[in-house]
């Protein structure tokens, strides 16, 4: 059992508040950008990997602040040491989603390695995540969201997903200074 | 100089040039927060994360990292016109020595390297190098761009 990315990025739509923070990547950003426009999507991490690592800056900067990272599987076996550098910060306003689909659905599709095997929610755990956890069904998911998000971060949930409808990939925008300057006012435009 | 540039994050992987007389007196003052990582392109994402609320950060990292760091810092840094510093000691430069003209290759090829790149930089290795700390910094954000520390012998703490 698996569930179709766009389900489960609708269903985190109705927990996503206005001044929440969201980065996300990838399909799953091209996506999440076309269900869900807001100006506080934080659309572009540069080098993959690296959500992690911007959604920790930006949670420690902005403590007032929720930060949603929605994360790939591959994108986050880049950078793993950011699991164990998360939790050492101590931020409680961080919560990772990691979309696992096995492959790196934007460079062809190839398989992650140990694809079949990784256990991104036991690796959150040892890291010294507050708490992780997995779902391979949208109903789960929707039961489990309001519970999950009512705990301190940081948090993981890892989705075993397949591709819903796709989203065209506007990598001009993510990569603009238009986008940049979009999401640096919003952040300022209402300083909480 | 640090604090006079108004930075109070601190990103950190511990660096032998700078460990003792920056990272633990650093560590040691309540008015910096350390942010420890686990590998230094995570820093460049972080301080550049920061940067979107005006965050003042600085990434104390060693010269292997910042090669290893070098598609972030190319991405994030310029690609994305955001003012990430970073202080790199320079493990294995000898004193007295110019950084070009080490005989270390890992120290040797770091200017080059960061001027290939556009990257500004500025070599702290006496005294009085470091009044240009704060300048630069102010520089760096309001430009909106990367800058980087290369430092060439170990601080003393004071």
């Amino acid at each position: 059992m698996k569930l179709k990315r766009d389900d489960a990025l609708k269903a985190l739509i109705p927990h996503v508040n206005d001044d929440d923070i969201v980065v996300a990547v990838y399909q799953t950003n091209f996506d999440w950008m076309a269900l869900n426009p807001r100006p506080l999507n934080y659309v572009a991490v540069g080098a993959m990997g690296q959500a992690s690592s911007h959604g920790l800056g930006l949670a420690l900067a902005n403590p007032k602040r929720r930060v949603f990272i929605f994360d790939g599987d591959g994108s986050i076996l880049m950078n793993l040491g950011s699991l164990v550098t998360i939790s050492g910060a101590g931020v409680s306003n961080l919560y990772h989603f990691v979309f696992a689909n096995g492959v790196y659905e934007v460079n062809g599709n190839q398989p992650l390695p140990a694809a079949d095997t990784i256990d991104f929610e036991g690796m959150a755990r040892s890291a010294g995540y507050r708490g992780s956890r997995s779902f391979n069904t949208l109903d789960a998911f929707q039961e489990n969201l309001s519970e999950l998000l009512s705990m301190p971060g940081p948090q993981m949930a890892v989705m075993e997903i397949v591709p819903g409808q796709l989203y065209p990939r506007d990598y001009d925008y993510i990569h603009s200074a238009a986008a940049r300057q979009s999401f640096r006012d919003a952040l300022n435009a209402v300083l909480i | 100089m640090i604090k006079q540039a108004k930075i109070r994050e601190i990103v950190a992987l511990p660096d032998i040039v700078t460990s003792e007389g920056l990272l633990w007196p650093i560590s040691r003052d309540p008015e910096f927060r350390v942010t420890r990582i686990c590998k230094e392109d995570e820093g460049v994402s972080i301080c550049g994360a920061m940067s979107y609320n005006g965050t003042r950060a600085l990434l104390l990292i060693q010269q292997t990292g910042l090669m290893d760091s070098l598609n972030a810092i190319r991405a994030i840094g310029v690609d994305y016109h955001l003012p990430v510093i970073i202080m790199v000691g320079l493990q294995g430069k000898e004193p007295s020595v110019h950084p070009d003209q080490s005989a270390v290759y890992g120290v040797r090829i770091i200017r080059p390297v960061l001027d290939a790149m556009e990257l500004s930089h500025s070599l702290i290795e006496s005294p009085n190098d470091v009044g240009q700390i704060p300048n630069a910094i102010e520089t760096a954000y309001d430009t909106s761009q990367p800058h980087i520390f290369l430092i060439g012998r170990a601080p003393v703490a004071l």
